[in-house]
């Protein structure tokens, strides 16, 4: 089942902006791609907006409990590679991919993967908070109604308010969960698009530069609730802050135009990076 | 000479005024090298081309008001004592007559002495008002243009006096749709308030019959007129209803093919065809409803078993509905279309189907400014007036069934003011009391439908 919606209102990655071309010799990976307990695998995946190659042959494992974060100058495939581990990049037209993504062993681009289920799996948090125009409780219950997780109001109510809690939001909306969800500021914002996909019960949290957008205290609650959801998801981080890297995740993917370019343990990257681009890029010298 | 030779003398003398203007711009620029001009010299052109020509343009105006009431002032005092002292409107038939002939059209009866008498003062009268017009603008022009010409130094801010007048005319320009409204608005009031001291306003508003012949002869029979209002509201109620009922559910539902699951080749050719039905003359839509879609209904009624008047509501209402469609399809789109992208992909990312998306996350969210639409689309339901006239009846039937004839407002507004009609009768005069009532209902429900609309922009932000 799959859904396509007619516009292109989404942000296709341009080509880069900076003419950083690299030879041949460098598209190899460098460092291992795979995790020792996997739950995504993906393996040699291409990915094509019309003519543009967005991403190249890239292969990269996400482990449990653990964040990965992905790294790079813009328009590098970051955001690109996140969309398709939950199918986002089906709502483009003109998008294309090949190669394969294993979820728990099963191909999600696969005829019986159901796109519905999948999302419910592998949650997504956007750049820019994104409530929908409804109440605070609404907008958390929304993805337990629709998949029909509560069979009463008090089991409703209960996912709510844990949800919440997880995402560390309750105590400053508890007295009002009526109140319209964007209303809130922006930092609330985006812990309420957390809780609410938290709220779905995914195995997995994508999380496309979920920081960009806010102040630096609102930034720090995020990467301490961050911390904490590890313990119990798999999560994907995009993020254009290196130091941001360094603090929330395990392992560090530095991606440079459309290709993977080198993965492995955070420490090891940010203090001994094996490829020159990567030691290019996180020590300022470009991106 | 002629006031319209005046006129047009005035706009070319602008043109030349503007010449003239950047010309000596110029040349003072390249005598004082030195400083740097404040203004291009186009400007100063349009600055010597506005302000040479205003104050003539305001005279002309001025002169054009106040004309006539000088000519026909001056005439009349001088008509003999018996004449002067007619009654007002026999008086502006003898004005009439002396016009006429001084004029040399056609005039009611042999001009009597005093009218060729009057009809010569009134040629003599406008040959002078006509030279000292074109005498006086021409020397305040003149005047004007040496002022403004004496004003083009490098210095001078000509820009922003331009700015000024451009945002002055475009000023004007908007309030001439207001000053338009408040007219219509204020003669129709007049006329039913000469309407509503023969009928009493209640019996008007609260009447359930309706039948506006009134007696010519005081000896004609059962002619006494009736003027209840009800039941040609209750009509236009009725067709409306039907209208919105047929077009909100096929305008919503394709405005939401449209904008969320056709290819962009399918919108491609989809939108514009839609958008046809809105270009086809009412007047047509009034033949189709007339002659195909009543004799159909009619004829399945009888199918049914059902007696379906050839003249039906439902007939008038399906046809003004199916015009409404593009109306509330356009609109509907153009409001979907707003939600951001954002608010999809959220729901998508929460394992939402399109349909569940769309229910639950788009339709709330353009929610008022979907109902901010059909408000309008009902208001233009309740104005329209050629279908009806053509498919709707004139019987006044106080009934909600759909398939008996009924009329409506705007039906008996036209059919009330066609042909030959005394202009003091209460007939006719009722036909003002029914457009002053649906102008209010339609302007409340302009009101609302806006505010709504607005209320709507402000949900995002």
């Amino acid at each position: 089942m799959s859904q396509s919606v007619p516009k292109t209102k989404t942000h296709v990655p341009d080509e880069t902006e900076n003419d950083l071309s690299i030879g041949e010799s460098e598209h190899k990976t460098v460092g291992d791609y795979t995790a020792k307990e996997p739950i995504f695998q993906a393996r040699n995946v291409n990915v094509y907006y019309a003519d543009n190659h967005a991403i190249k042959d890239v292969s990269l494992d996400v482990g449990v409990n653990q964040v990965i974060s992905l790294i790079g100058p813009s328009g590098c495939g970051k955001s690109t590679f996140i969309r398709c581990l939950n199918r986002m990049n089906d709502t483009i037209d003109s998008a294309r991919i090949t190669g394969e993504i294993l979820l728990d062993g099963e191909d999600i681009y696969s005829r019986e993967m159901d796109v519905v289920m999948l999302r419910a799996r592998v949650g997504i948090v956007f750049q820019k908070p994104n409530p929908f125009p409804k109440s605070i409780f609404d907008n958390v219950a929304y993805g337990p109604r629709i998949h029909g997780l509560a069979r009463n109001r008090a089991e409703l109510d209960d996912i709510v308010q844990s949800s919440l809690e997880r995402a560390g939001l309750w105590s400053e909306v508890k007295d009002r969960l009526t109140d319209p969800g964007t209303g809130l500021s922006g930092g609330q914002q985006q812990r309420l698009c957390i809780a609410r996909t938290i709220a779905v019960g995914p195995e997995v949290i994508l999380m496309d530069e979920p920081c960009s957008a806010l102040d630096p205290i609102a930034t720090a609650r995020i990467e301490d609730l961050i911390d904490e959801l590890k313990q119990n998801f798999a999560i994907v981080i995009v993020t254009h802050s290196m130091q941001q890297a360094a603090r929330v995740s395990q392992r560090t993917a530095y991606f440079h135009l459309g290709y993977l370019a080198e993965v492995g343990d955070t420490n090891d990257i940010f203090t001994n990076p094996q490829h020159k681009l990567t030691e290019d890029y996180i020590t300022g010298r470009f991106g | 000479m002629n006031p319209s030779t005046v006129f047009i003398a005035l706009i070319g003398f602008s043109f030349l005024a503007f010449f003239v203007g950047r010309r000596k711009a110029v040349a003072r620029q390249l005598a004082s090298s030195g400083i740097k001009p404040h203004s291009l010299p186009g400007y100063h052109g349009g600055y010597v081309a506005l302000w040479s020509v205003i104050p003539g343009l305001l005279l002309f105006t001025l002169w054009l008001i106040i004309k006539p009431v000088f000519i026909r002032a001056q005439v009349l005092a001088n008509l003999p004592n018996e004449i002067s002292v007619l009654p007002e409107g026999q008086l502006s038939l003898i004005y009439n007559d002396i016009r006429n002939l001084a004029e040399g059209n056609i005039v009611s009866s042999d001009p009597t002495v005093y009218v060729e008498a009057a009809a010569q003062q009134y040629i003599n009268l406008t040959y002078i008002s006509d030279l000292s017009l074109a005498v006086s603008v021409l020397v305040l022009v003149l005047v004007a243009l040496a002022w403004s010409m004496r004003r083009v130094q490098p210095e001078m801010r000509a820009r922003n006096k331009v700015e000024w007048a451009i945002q002055a005319l475009l000023m004007c320009a908007s309030t001439i749709a207001i000053f338009t409204t408040i007219g219509i608005f204020l003669s129709v009031l007049f006329e039913s308030l000469r309407f509503f001291q023969r009928v009493p306003l209640f019996d008007f508003l609260f009447g359930l019959d309706w039948s506006p012949q009134t007696a010519i002869r005081e000896d004609q029979v059962g002619s006494s007129g009736a003027f209840g209002a009800v039941p040609l509201f209750a009509g236009t109620l009725l067709i409306s209803s039907i209208a919105m009922l047929v077009a909100v559910p096929v305008g919503l539902m394709s405005a939401i093919y449209l904008s969320e699951y056709a290819s962009s080749k399918m919108r491609a050719i989809a939108k514009p065809l839609l958008e046809v039905l809105a270009g086809i003359p009412t007047v047509v839509y009034g033949y189709f409803a007339a002659l195909t879609v009543a004799p159909l209904f009619r004829g399945m009624g009888e199918n049914i078993g059902l007696t379906v008047s050839s003249e039906s509501a439902l007939g008038a209402g399906v046809v003004m509905g199916i015009m409404i469609i593009p109306f509330i399809s356009s609109l509907s789109d153009d409001v979907l279309n707003a939600v951001p992208q954002a608010l999809r992909e959220g729901s998508f990312g929460l394992g939402a189907t399109h349909s569940e998306t769309i229910r639950l996350v788009l339709l709330p969210a353009a929610l008022p400014g979907i109902v901010g639409g059909i408000l309008l689309a009902v208001s233009r339901a309740i104005g329209e007036t050629m279908i009806v006239v053509m498919a709707a009846g004139l019987a006044a039937n106080l009934t909600i069934n759909p398939f008996e004839a009924v009329t409506t407002v705007t039906v008996q507004i036209v059919t009330l003011l066609v042909g030959d009609q005394e202009f003091d009768s209460a007939k006719t005069l009722a036909a003002f009391a029914l457009g002053l009532l649906l102008f209010l209902t339609t302007l409340i429900l302009n009101i609302i439908a806006l505010r709504v609309v607005r209320r709507y922009r402000e949900q995002y932000e």
